[in-house]
C-alpha cells in the first residue's frame, strides 16, 4: 500500500456537477497504466482534482500517494509530496522564463537556506533539452508564451524530467505532437520508468501506447473506470469504439 | 562661512538660511536670484489640500516638510563606502555620486567624448564653465501637475545634480550614471538632472535614487529635465529606491523636438510616499516617446503617478505604460492626460495603466484622461487593475512552488514587460535585484 497510488472511491464536482462518481484506480510504483475515455468523461478532472485545483469540491474519498493523503492538501504541496502533472492545456506565464520558473520550482523542493547549484542546474536542464530536442534559447523565454502545441507538450516533459515526481499523470500529452515529437516525448517518458516512478497516462490514442507500453490500461465512462485489461485492451477499444463500452461495459 | 552645515540649525524651512546659503552662489547672480524666486514661491503657495483635484485620492494629510534639515558632508570613510555601492554599471560613460547632495564622486569622460564636446558635471562647476546653457535651460517650466510648491522648494535649494550636454551629432552608447545617496537622519536633498541632447545626439541615462540605510528619514525633492533637439535620441532610467521613511517628489519635463526619440522608464521600489510627475511636451512632429513605469508597494506605501503627455505638434507618437504590483496595505494612484493640441494631426498617443493587486487590503485608483482637439489622431488609454490569474497560479503551485513564491514569480512576470524595454543588460538586472529584494521584505 505505501509503494503505490491508491485512488479509492473518489467522489468530486465542480460547480453542481458531479464529474467523478465513485472513481477507483491502483497505480503500484513502477507501473504505468493508461486511462482512455470519451471526450468530458472526466479524466481531466482527475488529474486536476488529484493536484489539488481549487474549482473542484471533493465529497468523499481517498487518494493514497505511498500512503500519504494527498486530498486537501494545497497545490504545492501535493507537488513537493511528489506527483506531477502534465497538464492537458498548460498555462502561459507572461514575463517568467522557463529557466527561472523550473529553477523555482526545485529551490522550493530544498532544505530551506540550502544553496543552489546554479552550475549544475543549467547542466542539467540543457542536457534534457537536448535529449527532448528543444532549443536551448526556451530557457530565456516565457513560460509556454507563443509556443506552439507541441513545444508545449515537450515543455511540460522537460519539468517533468527536471523535477523527477513519485508519480507522474499526463494529461494527453501526445495530442498536438507531430509523429517525430510524439518518439521523442515518449523516449524521454521510457527513460523515467523505472521500480521509483508510477505513471497514469491519458489518451486518446493507441499510438502512444505503442511508444509508452502500459502494464495496464482503464477505460473511464462517466466519472469512473468501467473496464480494465492489458494493453490489448487499447487495440480492441479502437477496433469497437465507445459504442461498446456504452453497450457491454457501462450498463452493470 | 558655513552655516549650512551647522547642526544648530533648525531645518530647511528657515528663510534666513536660505538667504545665506544663496549668497554662497554670489558670483554667479542669475543663479543666486533664480533661487530666491523659488524660495518666495515657495513661501507664496499652499501646501496641497484633499480638495485639490491634482491631489485626488493621495494622502494628503501626512503631507509634512518640517524636520527635515540640509546634512552635511559624508565623512571620507561614508563616502567610500557609498561609492563601493554605486558600482552598478561596469563600463559607464561617466558616473557621478552624491551623498546628501554633496558630490562624492566627479565623473572623468573618455578624452574623445570631451573633444566632441560631451559634457557631463556636478551643477555647481558647470555654474561655473557654462553658465549661459544652464540659463537657457535650467527650470525653465512650471510643475503643473500639482507639485508646483516642492518644485518651488527644489529651485531654492537647488546645488546637487547635473547637467549632460551632448553636442550635435554625437551618439554615446554606453549610459551616463548619477546615484544620489541619502544618508543622514532627517537629510533633505534636491536633485537635479538637466540633459540637453542636440541634434541627433544619442545619450543613455541612469539616475539611482537611493538610501545608505534601509529606514533613514529623509525628504527628497528631485527633478529632471530633458530637451532633445531635432532627430535626437534620450533613453533614460529613474529607479527611486529611497530608504522606507522617505517623503519624495521627482518632477520630470521632457521636450521631444522634431523626429526625436525618447524613452523612459520609471522604477519605483523606495519611500514611504512617492509622487512622480511627469509630463512631456512633443514640440516637433514625428516625435516617438515611450513612457513607462514600474512599481512594488509594500506595506501603507503610496505611489502617487500623474503624467501628461502633450502633443502640440503632428505626426507624433507617444506611448505610456505604468504598472504597479501592490501588496499589503500599500496604495498606487495613477492619474495620466493626453492633450493633442487643434493642428497636432495625425497623433498616435495610448496610455495605459495596469495594477495588480496581491493583497485583498491594497488599493489602485487610476484616472485615466484624453483631451483631444486635432480630428485626424489614434488615441486610446486603458486601465486595468485585478489579481493574479488563477489558472497561471495553479500551474505554478501544481510544479510545487509555494503561494508567496508564486505570487512573487507572477508579480515580477507583470512587471518584466517594462523592464524588457531597459536595454543595458546590468541597469535591469539591478533593477530586477531591487523588485526581488522588495518583495522578500514583507
Ligand atoms: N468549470 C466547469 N463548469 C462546468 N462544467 C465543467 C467545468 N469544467 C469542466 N466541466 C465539465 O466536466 C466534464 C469533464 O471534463 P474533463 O475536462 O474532465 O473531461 P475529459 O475527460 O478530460 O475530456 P477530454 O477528453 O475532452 O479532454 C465535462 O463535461 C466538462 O464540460
Ligand atoms: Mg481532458
Amino acid at each position: 500500500m505505501s509503494d503505490s497510488f491508491v485512488i479509492k472511491n473518489l467522489n468530486a464536482s465542480i460547480g453542481d456537477r458531479e464529474i467523478l462518481k465513485d472513481f477507483s484506480l491502483t497505480i503500484p510504483k513502477g507501473e504505468v497504466h493508461a486511462i482512455m475515455g470519451p471526450n468530458g468523461t472526466g479524466k481531466s478532472t482527475l488529474a486536476k482534482v488529484l493536484a489539488g485545483h481549487p474549482d473542484y469540491a471533493v465529497q468523499s474519498g481517498e487518494a493514497l500517494l505511498d500512503g500519504q493523503e494527498l486530498l486537501g492538501l494545497e497545490p504545492d504541496v501535493i507537488a513537493r509530496a511528489g506527483l506531477f502533472l502534465a497538464f492537458q492545456y498548460p498555462s502561459e506565464i507572461p514575463g517568467v522564463t522557463i529557466a527561472n520558473f523550473i529553477r523555482a520550482a526545485i529551490v522550493a523542493r530544498q532544505a530551506k537556506g540550502a544553496p543552489f547549484d546554479a552550475k549544475a542546474y543549467y547542466a542539467e536542464l540543457y542536457a534534457k533539452m537536448d535529449a527532448l530536442k528543444m532549443d536551448r534559447t526556451f530557457t530565456a523565454r516565457f513560460v509556454n508564451e507563443g509556443f506552439s502545441g507541441g513545444e508545449k507538450k515537450r515543455c511540460e516533459i522537460l519539468q517533468l524530467m527536471m523535477l523527477k515526481p513519485k508519480y507522474a499523470v499526463l494529461d494527453e500529452t501526445d495530442s498536438g505532437l507531430d509523429i517525430d515529437a510524439l518518439r521523442i516525448v515518449s523516449e524521454g517518458v521510457n527513460r523515467m520508468r523505472g521500480p521509483e516512478t508510477g505513471f497514469l497516462v491519458i489518451t486518446h490514442y493507441q499510438r502512444l501506447l505503442e511508444y509508452i507500453v502500459p502494464d495496464r490500461v482503464h477505460i473511464m465512462w462517466d466519472g469512473r473506470i468501467v473496464h480494465s485489461g492489458g494493453k490489448e485492451l487499447a487495440l480492441e477499444l479502437e477496433a469497437k469504439g465507445y459504442d461498446w463500452v456504452k453497450t457491454e461495459l457501462a450498463s452493470a | 562661512m558655513d552655516t549650512l552645515t551647522s547642526p544648530a540649525l533648525t531645518g530647511i524651512l528657515d528663510s534666513a538660511l536660505q538667504s545665506a546659503d544663496t549668497a554662497e552662489f554670489r558670483a554667479q547672480d542669475w543663479f543666486a536670484i533664480l533661487r530666491q524666486q523659488g524660495w518666495h514661491t515657495f513661501q507664496s503657495l499652499p501646501m496641497p489640500k484633499r480638495d485639490d483635484e491634482k491631489w485626488r485620492f493621495s494622502d494628503t494629510r501626512t503631507l509634512s516638510l518640517s524636520g527635515y534639515a540640509l546634512a552635511p558632508a559624508p565623512s571620507d570613510a561614508e563616502a567610500a563606502k557609498l561609492f563601493a555601492r554605486s558600482q552598478f554599471i561596469s563600463r559607464p560613460a561617466g558616473l557621478m555620486v552624491h551623498v546628501d547632495g554633496h558630490c562624492i564622486h566627479k565623473p572623468a569622460l573618455a578624452p574623445e567624448l570631451t573633444a566632441q564636446g560631451v559634457i557631463f558635471e556636478p551643477l555647481t562647476d558647470a555654474l561655473r564653465h557654462h553658465p549661459a546653457l544652464l540659463k537657457q535651460y535650467l527650470l525653465k517650466h512650471k510643475a503643473g501637475l500639482g507639485g508646483d510648491k516642492f518644485l518651488a522648494l527644489h529651485q531654492a535649494w537647488l546645488r546637487a545634480g547635473y547637467l549632460l550636454h551632448i553636442p550635435k551629432g554625437v551618439t554615446v552608447t554606453q549610459p551616463f550614471v548619477s546615484i544620489h545617496w541619502t544618508l543622514a537622519e532627517g537629510a533633505a536633498v534636491f536633485p537635479h538632472a538637466l540633459v540637453i541632447a542636440d541634434e541627433l545626439a544619442q545619450a543613455t541615462i541612469h539616475d539611482f535614487h537611493l538610501s545608505a540605510r534601509p529606514a533613514t528619514r529623509a525628504l527628497a525633492i528631485s527633478a529632471c529635465d530633458i530637451h532633445a533637439g531635432s532627430g535626437a535620441k534620450v533613453h533614460r532610467l529613474a529607479v527611486q529606491g529611497w530608504s522606507s521613511a522617505t517623503q519624495s517628489f521627482q518632477i520630470d519635463n521632457t521636450c521631444g523636438g522634431r523626429d526625436s526619440l525618447i524613452s523612459s522608464v520609471h522604477a519605483a521600489v523606495g519611500s514611504r510616499r512617492a509622487r512622480l510627475e511627469n509630463i512631456v511636451r512633443i514640440d516637433g512632429p514625428g516625435a516617438d516617446v515611450r513612457l513607462c513605469g514600474i512599481s512594488v508597494a509594500t506595506g501603507e506605501q503610496e505611489f502617487d503617478q500623474r503624467t501628461l503627455q502633450i502633443h502640440s505638434a503632428g505626426k507624433a507618437k507617444s506611448d505610456l505604460l505604468f504598472k504597479n504590483a501592490l501588496l499589503d496595505k500599500s496604495r498606487t494612484i495613477f492619474s495620466g492626460l493626453i492633450k493633442v493640441a487643434p493642428d497636432a494631426q495625425q497623433t498616435d498617443a495610448y496610455q495605459t495603466n495596469r495594477n495588480l493587486l496581491l493583497s485583498t487590503e491594497a488599493e489602485a485608483d487610476s484616472l485615466p484622461g484624453l483631451e483631444i482637439l486635432a480630428n485626424d489622431v489614434k488615441c486610446s488609454h486603458g486601465a486595468t487593475t485585478g489579481q493574479v490569474n488563477p489558472d497561471e497560479l495553479f500551474y505554478l503551485r501544481a510544479r510545487g512552488i509555494p503561494l508567496a513564491v508564486a505570487q512573487e514569480l507572477l508579480a515580477q512576470g507583470f512587471l518584466e514587460e517594462v523592464l524588457a524595454r531597459v536595454e543595458n543588460e546590468e541597469a535591469a538586472a539591478t533593477v530586477r535585484e531591487m523588485l526581488r529584494v522588495k518583495f522578500h521584505q514583507i
